[in-house]
């Protein structure tokens, strides 16, 4: 791989390297008896790893013109591996705090294993470490693909993708260190958060500077999708996690914002990363993959137009429906509550314009385990967004919130939509990548797909259970009126279904490791009839096409 | 708009553009999309209108209907206070002995206090009242202040060694380690104080040992636990004679306690209940004794 990096490159990779590696030192140094102390050796160590990675292939020849006629893919490889290795794991992790729920002891008698310090580690793994690296690498491919040109240097998406996961490992090893701001999905400190702004606005103007260089006359939808996770998860992260360091040798910052701003703050933060990170980017996956393993056309133009606006528009308003019946100003709670109504409709459009791209493909549906991924993926994504609308109605939420049901709905969402699309697409991704005819097994991917539905759909409906009788009991008065249950009562009457959900979140991680095994075979399996559509390369002969974007 | 090609399956024309092999239906909107939309709209702009909504630099509209989530929930608290108030303000009047003779009240106080203690006593005492190492068995009739309503209801209010002022304060020294008895005067008298509960388990039933425990016993226990060790309520030193312990009662606990010393804690609750719902816990813990007093 580092063979196709220009002797420029990798000159750059070092120097960047090894002012990283400077940088690490003097967080060590500064940071003694500190948590930034350790991060700051982390970053020390995989610099200078890096750095030797780098000198090994140093003076290799010059790589020849001819790689400009491909694509450039091995980002996008890497990624897919890294993807799989953190969903095992972040599922793991799941699993594990799962199970704490329902068996207390089942941890080590440590301050790192408790679940306070566990439980962002599974959030963070797949959220972040496992989605994240999935929406990288797709979109590298993506991206290139429907703008038919390829990435515009070999440089920063490797920054990108290695400063991210860098991202990631200081996110999970601070928080068993303790380290934590207390925001939840935006846990990781003020040091943390200004690498990522780093290699976040790299990531934006590599998507900028192949789109400018874009041999297409028109953005295709999915690209809108990308651009506007990229754009608005920048701005919701810089924003979230404005603080004051204690000191440049102390993990512990000061939030920006105090009292009900710093909830309000959060949760829009929170609400739209779940738009921004969990939904528009995967959307963009799923606008490509699907109708590309469907044979089909996308079902209405018109339709991703007004879906994707409305989402982009409606979403932005909706986070205060996390704080119904608190501080936060009833006007706020309106708002909330009333945008994230009418946003219900312009996610059934997605949802609905995803499913009607499958007309004229239902008997692949059937046969094609991958493209099954990718259905099941847009119905649960209607499902959970009509349950998100319906929880942001204020009574409902009465009922629903502080319970277990926020759970089964996040999961359902999580599980469902993020994860399932995104197996479907990297099955779709894998042979593309590595050039090989189709996966190493198609029942595997069949297996896969039946862990992964009844696994989701165990969680979510133990979560359900769990949920809604937890509401009721915390509500329902005896004749006096006074309280009838006690809330121990309805830990108790918990215990069974968070069983249930540490079962279903099991099989879930069964099926991303069958999912891996899977992959691991199909790279290492001899190129079958080594597969190159011939229309799989950048156009570099013509003009760039100057055209407004569509 | 260029004009595309038609689908054969649906008969739409595409949009004229091709990505990598994808290409776009132009496929008008459905109806039913605007129809929602309309109607979620609809709901939102009368929504709007009706509940305090949009920000006015410094206030914001307030809604037709005036209602307002702070002025609703004080409503609803009052609201239930007054319900309540049928039979609160007789468990505040009657005494004790009034309303255990009554069955319609002890009714309403088990149903009340088996909530409030679950959700305040449960933590430490257990879901059933049973106690645990370091926590008294509520079921067993153990009266360290004392077993009648008004102790039990004071106890609540002030707590034991809490950060109440007039909290009740007991501190059982640390013979052992502070040096007060040697090691064989401590292993006589934890031999002669577990001969007390008569569950001596033969480990240490030497009657030597019980018979110079006794001496250590009388030298050093009795000030706080009584010549006959049943106790004292006044610094809530506990029965030695009977067979609940609270710390445990096999050889390795009583010797732990007697080396180390003790000092329970209980939080006191004046503050975080009010007087009512102290009262019918004082009742309802006495309900649960399954020992006659």
């Amino acid at each position: 791989m580092l063979a196709q990096l220009t002797s420029g490159e990798r000159q750059l990779s070092i120097v960047v390297l090894i002012l990283m590696a400077m940088v690490g030192l003097a967080m060590a140094a500064a940071g003694r008896g500190d948590p930034i102390g350790v991060h700051g050796f982390i970053v020390v160590v995989a610099s200078v790893a890096m750095i030797f990675v780098m000198l090994s292939g140093l003076y290799a020849p010059e790589p020849s013109a001819e790689r400009l006629d491909h694509y450039y893919d091995d980002p996008s490889k890497v990624g897919v591996i890294l993807t799989m290795i953190w969903a095992m794991v972040g599922m793991f992790f799941g699993v594990w705090v799962a199970s704490l729920l329902a068996w207390p002891d089942l941890t080590f008698d440590a301050a790192w294993a408790s679940f306070g310090r566990l439980r962002p580690v599974h959030t963070s793994g797949v959220i972040f470490g496992f989605g994240g690296n999935a929406l990288i690498a797709t979109s590298f491919h993506v991206l290139q693909r429907t703008s038919r040109a390829r990435l515009p240097d070999q440089f920063s998406p490797w920054f990108v993708l290695l400063g991210y996961n860098l991202f990631c490992v200081l996110a999970a090893t601070g928080y068993f260190m303790g380290v934590t701001q207390s925001k939840e999905y935006a846990e990781p400190e003020w040091y943390a958060d200004i690498w990522l702004v780093i290699v976040w606005v790299v990531y934006f103007a590599i998507y900028i500077r192949t789109l400018a260089r874009r041999k297409e006359p028109h953005i295709y939808v999915a690209n809108w999708y990308y651009m506007a996770f990229i754009l608005v998860v920048a701005i919701l992260h810089i924003v979230n996690n404005l603080a004051v360091p204690v000191s440049f040798g102390h993990a512990k910052s000061y939030s920006a914002f105090s009292g009900v701003q710093d909830a309000m703050t959060q949760w829009w933060y929170g609400h739209n990363a779940v738009a921004f990170f969990l939904t528009s980017g995967f959307l963009g996956m799923m606008y490509y993959y699907l109708p590309k393993r469907a044979g089909r056309p996308i079902y209405s133009y018109r339709l991703s137009i007004i879906s994707f606006w409305g989402i982009t528009f409606m979403y932005m308003w909706a986070g205060s429906h996390h704080l119904h019946y608190t501080a936060l100003p009833e006007w706020v709670q309106t708002l909330g509550m009333t945008f994230s109504l009418v946003l219900l409709v312009p996610s059934w459009a997605s949802a609905g314009n995803a499913l009607a791209t499958l007309n004229g493909a239902w008997h692949k549906v059937r046969d094609d385990a991958t493209l099954r991924f990718m259905m099941a993926a847009a119905v649960f994504y209607g499902l959970t967004t009509f349950e998100g609308s319906f929880m942001a109605i204020r009574p409902v939420n009465a009922l629903s919130h502080y319970t277990d049901w926020t759970v089964g709905h996040v999961h359902a969402g999580a599980l469902g939509w993020v994860a399932l699309i995104t197996f479907g697409s990297i099955y779709c991704l894998v042979p593309a990548l590595w050039k090989r005819e189709r996966m190493y097994s198609a029942k595997l991917i069949e297996v896969h797909f039946w862990l992964a539905i009844s696994g989701t759909v165990i969680y979510v409906f133990a979560m359900w259970n769990s949920g809604i009788l937890q509401g009721l009991m915390w509500r329902t008065y005896n004749e006096n009126g006074t309280l009838t249950y006690s809330f121990i009562e309805s830990m108790v009457a918990m215990h069974p279904y968070y069983i249930a959900r540490a079962f279903g979140g099991l099989l879930f991680l069964l099926g991303a490791i069958t999912g891996s095994y899977n992959i691991l075979m199909t790279i290492r399996g001899h190129s079958q009839a080594a597969l190159q559509p011939s229309d799989d390369a950048p156009q570099r002969n013509l003009a760039p096409v100057a055209q407004p974007a569509e | 708009m260029e004009i595309g090609e038609r689908d054969p399956v649906t008969g739409q024309v595409t949009t004229g553009h091709e990505w990598n092999g994808i290409k776009e239906l132009y496929t008008p909107v459905p109806r039913i999309v605007f129809f929602f939309l309309a109607t979620t709209i609809l709901f939102a702009v009368c929504y709007w209108v009706l509940m305090p909504a949009w920000p006015l630099g410094k206030t914001y509209t307030k809604g037709l209907l005036g209602i307002d989530q702070k002025t609703s929930v004080d409503r609803l608290v009052k609201d239930a206070t007054l319900e309540r108030s049928a039979w609160t303000q007789k468990i505040d009047q009657m005494d004790f002995a009034a309303i255990q003779a009554d069955p319609s009240m002890m009714k309403i106080v088990e149903e009340t206090g088996h909530t409030l203690f679950g959700d305040n006593c449960a933590a430490c005492h257990g879901t059933k009242a049973t106690g645990g190492p370091g926590f008294p068995n509520l079921t067993a009739g153990i009266r360290l202040w004392g077993g009648d309503p008004k102790t039990i209801l004071e106890t609540l209010r002030v707590g034991i060694n809490s950060t109440h002022p007039d909290t009740r304060t007991s501190q059982m020294l640390a013979f052992g380690r502070d040096g007060v008895i040697d090691s064989k005067q401590l292993a006589d008298v934890v031999a002669y104080v577990r001969s007390l509960g008569g569950t001596t388990d033969g480990l240490d039933a030497d009657p030597q040992s019980i018979a110079a425990g006794q001496d250590v016993f009388k030298q050093n226990c009795i000030a706080c636990h009584g010549d006959d060790a049943k106790g004292k309520r006044d610094v809530g030193a506990p029965d030695l004679t009977d067979n609940n312990w609270i710390y445990g009662g096999d050889l390795q606990s009583v010797t732990t306690t007697v080396y180390g010393g003790r000092q329970g804690y209980m939080p006191h609750w004046e503050q975080r209940l009010s007087a009512t719902q102290r009262k019918i816990l004082a009742l309802y813990v006495l309900s649960l004794r399954k020992v006659p007093q």
